[in-house]
């Protein structure tokens, strides 16, 4: 009953401790920001810091010098990519193959569509999410068990050649890995292995979305199966492909390296060298750390640019972005 | 509903039904072939396994492999290192995540905006492997156990989930404790955390996965075989037995071949290390097989 009258004494008071209370939350946010600054420290040294590793690309480096006494060349690095013939030859064979592996998973992109859509056509749903838990099993093992694996099933003395060789059909051990045929195919081949059964679980998801009264009405419509599939499902399940379409785009040049480094042999070299083991086999092999982050450096940029397109393209066709 | 559709099945239909369902019993067939091979060559007879004779059935069932393997120094203290920096390098990122995602939904934080763009962005750019082996050189990381650990404590994607998650619980909780003076930590560690524990399961298992199976960093930044990840370690015996392979083949070093592997073949080695690598990611993945569905469809409605 004291508070029904507003007396000028207690506004003062009312607005000085608002303005208290300002003050400490401000002092409190700052308390806060002190509690994630050694985060921040890491996020600076992994992520910020690497970046001023660029400036190597404009000196020669050779450790042990340090930087500081090592020479300024400018760009003779980059005119390098594009003067020397032997070194245009190579970085050219190695755009080819990075292109090439990128294309052929963009191409074959559609396959974990197909995948969850015939899944999905098993009744059986015991059956289905085993064959869901074993085909995804691979995509969580390493690149170099998955060579280990090759290896037993692929090398010359492998499981493959010995039942060929058992059963009179070869003379001779096929070589799998020491060969450059078909290396881009193989390589596809792998990664389809490995990545299939779990790429297809976020359609199987998006298939368990779509509104059961849409496929309700087709089959009222008399509509087959396949009428179902081909103007219901894959209509409903474009726009998660779309996305993950784009963010492949966005990733073009890169292919990572764990593949193709465990993969690489003497024999296959020519074929198998994308942009990310070029710049290792480069930097650490040859010791050029300075052409490598040259390479590299380019690299980047070109991977920020496209992910740039591929960001203004989804704004102007889905009017959201993926980033 | 079942009787109705199969009174509708057309014979074009049940065609279809049945090679698609052989086409998934195939193709799961070669996902899982490859490891029971593994596996039954692991515990067979090892001159059998060199020949290429156990296919489909283990013959003569022994574990000495495992007994040699596991007493070779090298592989002892690769587990060491591999099980160490999944179980500190996991437990380092989730309570990072945690507790980043959590300060970047208080709005009192300190330009908060500022810096969770600061963090978030890094996602996207990357210096390159040669700048990130220059800087792991200069901070005094390489050949150091941490290198594997340090880069990988703060995760943006992690971070993005985390934050997420706790924006679409419910308030009242929090600013009840706030009412009773307790601090941000306080709140943190007693509310926050165990409201978190299912995102936080699916931070845990991809990051435990991504630590077991990182080759990389092994291969930039170690020298040292001390610290060599099993991983790495697996890598070096496969190509260690296809040199060896190669010098039988060549009509060569028989007897170099008998020194270094006397009563274990390069074969059994290969087979039993890669066992090895490869079990508690069997084990472990069909338990937790949810969380890791969980997580890729979080990934995807952010992406």
């Amino acid at each position: 009953m004291d508070n029904v009258t507003v007396n000028p004494d207690v506004a003062a008071e009312q607005k000085r401790r608002h303005q208290q209370h300002e003050k400490a939350k401000a002092k409190q946010g700052r308390k806060m920001w002190l509690l994630i600054a050694p985060f921040l420290v890491l996020v600076v040294a992994f992520s910020y810091y690497p970046l001023f590793g660029w400036i190597y690309a404009f000196f020669d480096y050779e450790p042990p010098i340090p930087l500081h006494q090592s020479e300024f060349v400018g760009l003779q690095w980059f005119k390098m990519m594009i003067q020397n013939s032997t070194q245009v030859h190579q970085l050219v064979q190695v755009l080819a193959n990075t292109f090439a592996m990128s294309l052929l998973n963009i191409a074959t992109s559609f396959l974990p569509v197909l995948f969850a859509i015939g899944l999905n056509e098993i009744r059986n749903k015991h059956f289905r999410n085993t064959i869901q838990t074993l085909t995804t099993l691979p995509n969580f093992i390493s690149w170099v068990l998955v060579y280990s694996i090759a290896f037993a099933m692929f090398s010359s003395s492998g499981m493959v050649n010995e039942l060929l060789q058992n059963l009179h059909w070869i003379a001779e051990p096929i070589k799998f890995l020491d060969s450059d045929a078909h290396t881009w195919l193989k390589m596809l081949l792998w990664s389809t292995w490995k990545g299939l059964g779990w790429g297809s679980i976020i359609y199987l998801a998006s298939i368990t979305g779509i509104d059961p009264e849409l496929y309700e009405a087709g089959r009222v419509d008399g509509a087959s199966k396949l009428q179902l599939i081909r103007y219901i499902t894959i209509p409903e399940l474009l726009p998660t492909y779309f996305v993950m379409l784009m963010l492949s785009v966005s990733n073009f040049l890169n292919n990572g390296m764990d593949q193709y480094f465990v993969f690489q042999n003497a024999f296959n070299q020519t074929h198998i060298q994308v942009l990310d083991l070029y710049v290792y086999n480069v930097g650490m092999g040859n010791n050029s750390l300075s052409y490598a982050t040259a390479i590299s450096m380019l690299k980047s940029l070109v991977s920020v640019v496209l992910l740039w397109i591929v960001n203004v393209v989804s704004k102007k066709t889905r009017g959201s972005s993926i980033i | 509903m079942t009787e109705i559709e199969r009174h509708e099945t057309t014979p074009g239909e049940q065609v279809f039904r049945v090679f698609n369902i052989l086409f998934f019993v195939v193709f799961t067939l070669i996902c899982v072939y490859p490891f029971y091979y593994l596996i039954i060559n692991s515990v067979s007879a090892n001159n059998l396994s060199a020949e290429g004779l156990i296919n489909w059935l283990p013959k003569h069932i022994h574990f000495e492999n495992y007994v040699q393997v596991l007493g070779l120094s090298g592989i002892g203290t690769a587990a060491l290192v591999s099980l160490g920096r999944t179980v500190i390098g996991t437990g380092l990122t989730v309570i990072a995540s945690a507790f980043l995602g959590y300060m970047f939904t208080r709005e009192d934080l300190w330009h908060r905006q500022f810096w969770y763009r600061f963090v978030i962005i890094t996602m996207y750019f990357n210096a390159g492997m040669i700048p990130m082996f220059i800087t792991m050189k200069n901070l005094g990381l390489t050949n150091t156990f941490w290198v594997y650990v340090l880069p990988a404590i703060v995760a943006p994607f992690n971070i993005i989930l985390v934050k997420t998650y706790i924006e679409s619980l419910p308030k009242s909780l929090e600013e009840a404790a706030a009412l009773d003076g307790a601090t941000t930590l306080q709140t943190f560690i007693h509310i926050i955390l165990p409201s978190c524990t299912p995102i936080l399961a699916t931070v845990a298992i991809f990051s435990a996965v991504g630590q077991w199976n990182s080759f990389q960093d092994t291969l930039l930044y170690i020298t040292d075989d001390k610290l060599y990840s099993l991983q790495y370690l697996l890598y070096q015996y496969i190509n260690q037995a296809s040199s060896l392979a190669n010098m039988v083949r060549n009509g060569g070093g028989v007897s170099a071949v008998a020194s270094v592997a006397q009563s274990q073949t390069p074969t059994s080695i290969r087979m039993t290390v890669s066992v090895v690598v490869v079990l508690p990611i069997l084990f472990i993945y069909p338990m937790f097989q949810r969380y890791f569905t969980k997580g890729i469809m979080l990934g995807a409605v952010k992406g």
